[in-house]
């Protein structure tokens, strides 16, 4: 496996809905931004793209990926769709880097996007429900939220997780987003604001849970002779890690917490992981991306983190899988500051899934997107401010998790 | 030309509907189970893994599972109230799904609690037990669990 550069990136305006924009046109507003930026890179450089859109359903129009392939110019180059939920983009921008690492493209685009806006809000859901089992899960009237509700009310009743500090994880995410032009909402919260929003799920209201969004976002990866030659500012992939686990909650094991270099099994003497508490995929995709990336204490090797906050309880127990504290510090986590703009490990300082928006597809590109630019330092450049730019940042992480933690993704980008 | 292009976006609705046959294939044997008002899980034939909602493949060692009765009698290992829902469920609001554990199982079974309207009143650990439908119609709601009292 050779070295791969994230050379340039590209986000379309998140919106709850674009109606001036086919998939294809949004797909092209991401692919032309990232070409903008990188000026000696041009459409025949290109070796080939993976695309990655999560449902079929929300158009009724299969291989969307093949439509965007010809629309925006790349065939007949070589191309394949990766779909995996919620982790789509960060399927894809992995799959990105299997082709550049293996030799077989010297560089290759990564396209995702997704179209929400064309059914109502509790179709969607519905559409996005039956990413659970069909026959055992979702004619109980299972739906996503509610089963993000119910793996929060174990974590808060194993640890002692409070509604108070998911409410402050949407609060630091909102006031984050305030400053990203890029991200769909721009709202002024408070904790108590939280806390009063229409109850969705027990314990998740409304300010809990990302916002449904048509987005499109590019990335493009390069082999380091190509990175050097057509890029600035170089970043790298140091770090890939993916992980699994069983479809349906119930099936969850209660075992033993697989660790990380900085744990030690007396830290967990009592606890049943994963239980419905905790993603051991989450964790099995840090600590392969760790080992890749030399990472050993991840709080201490990380500059910024951006994961894949769908709600606010995802956030808290992502803290967890990625150790950035121990398994039921998460609250604690929060509460302390540490993942604020100004704290030790900033965690989504573009203001996440939950103020920027999820257009499934899209999302797990957003972040490469978000982190390469807070690497090479161009945040001003690309939001018009500064504020968001985390100074001197060295070595950021992207999380992309689809289901109830069925596949998770983590790549870590570092300067190069 | 101009005049066209100045125009907003043509939106206009577009209906779609499918009729599926679904089997239950292999996993078959638990629907006529409630309709008997069987509990049915399953066990791995070689390491015995015991599985509150039924598979046929053993997910911690790949071999494959044979048929077993669940108890009736179970515990809550964590629940929820949805105010709102999927569109095709929205008319049911709310509704109380669970959780269930069950002593001697080494899985979960996912289920609705009926016969409770107060979320005050549920907590994770009170002990539940399955209810079966009257008129079976072979889907997974012809179960579902109300407190033990």
């Amino acid at each position: 496996m050779r070295p791969v550069y994230v050379v340039s990136g590209g986000v379309s305006r998140f919106a709850k809905s674009r109606k001036e924009l086919t998939f294809q046109g949004m797909a092209k507003e991401a692919f032309r931004y990232a070409m903008n930026d990188c000026p000696k890179l041009s459409l025949e450089h290109i070796d080939g793209s993976v695309t990655s859109y999560f449902s079929d359903h929300f158009l009724g129009q299969l291989k969307a990926g093949a439509m965007v392939q010809d629309y925006l110019g790349l065939v007949p180059k070589p191309s394949k769709r990766v779909e995996g939920g919620g982790a789509t983009g960060g399927l894809c921008f992995q799959a990105a880097y299997e082709a550049v690492a293996s030799g077989r493209m010297d560089i290759c685009a990564a396209l995702g996007w997704e179209t929400m806006s064309h059914v109502n809000t509790w179709k969607g859901n519905e559409f996005i429900a039956l990413a659970s089992d069909t026959n055992f899960d979702y004619p109980l009237g299972g739906f996503y939220t509610g089963y993000y509700a119910m793996m929060v009310m174990r974590h808060m009743h194993e640890f002692g997780t409070t509604e108070e500090q998911m409410a402050k994880v949407s609060v630091k995410n909102h006031a984050n987003a305030l400053h990203n032009p890029y991200a769909q909402k721009h709202l002024k919260i408070n904790v108590q604001d939280v806390l009063n929003s229409p109850m969705v799920a027990y314990p998740l209201k409304r300010l809990d849970i990302c916002l449904m969004s048509d987005g499109a976002a590019c990335v493009i990866l390069a082999s380091e002779k190509f990175a050097k030659k057509f890029g600035k500012k170089l970043v790298r992939i140091s770090g890939i890690g993916a992980g699994t686990d069983a479809m349906r909650m119930a099936d969850r094991p209660h075992g033993k917490v697989p660790l990380l270099p900085h744990e030690s099994p007396s830290d967990y003497r009592n606890l049943k992981y994963p239980g419905v508490h905790s993603f051991r995929a989450g964790r099995m995709a840090a600590i392969e991306a760790y080992r890749m990336a030399g990472i050993k204490n991840p709080l201490r090797d990380l500059s910024f983190v951006e994961l894949h906050d769908a709600y606010t309880s995802s956030e808290i127990q992502t803290y967890e899988d990625l150790g950035l504290c121990e398994y039921g510090e998460g609250g604690m986590f929060i509460d302390s500051g540490a993942s604020a703009l100004g704290g030790t490990c900033p965690v989504n300082p573009s203001g996440g899934l939950l103020a920027c928006g999820h257009p499934v597809g899209a999302t797990g590109l957003m972040q490469a997107v978000f982190a390469l630019w807070q690497l090479q330092g161009t945040i001003a450049k690309h939001f018009g401010n500064s504020k968001l730019q985390i100074s001197n940042a060295q070595r950021g992480l992207i999380h992309s998790h689809a289901g109830t933690g069925t596949y998770v993704t983590v790549s870590v980008m570092e300067k190069a | 030309m101009k005049n066209l292009k100045r125009l907003k976006p043509i939106v206009l609705p577009k209906h779609y509907e499918i009729d599926y046959i679904h089997s239950y294939g292999q996993d078959s044997p638990f629907f006529p189970g409630l309709a008997r008002k069987k509990l049915l899980g399953t066990k791995c034939r070689k390491c015995g893994y015991k599985y509150a909602t039924p598979r046929m493949s053993c997910m911690q060692c790949g071999s494959d599972c044979e048929w077993m009765e669940v108890p009736h009698e179970g515990r809550i290992h964590s629940w929820t109230k949805c105010y709102y829902g999927s569109e095709a469920f929205l008319d049911e609001t709310p509704y109380f799904l669970v959780l269930v554990e069950f002593d001697g199982m080494d899985t979960l079974f996912l289920s609705r609690l009926k016969g409770v309207k107060d979320e005050k009143k549920v907590q994770i650990g009170m002990p539940v037990k399955a209810v079966f439908a009257k008129k079976p119609e072979y889907q997974i709601t012809d179960v579902w669990f109300e407190i033990r009292r």
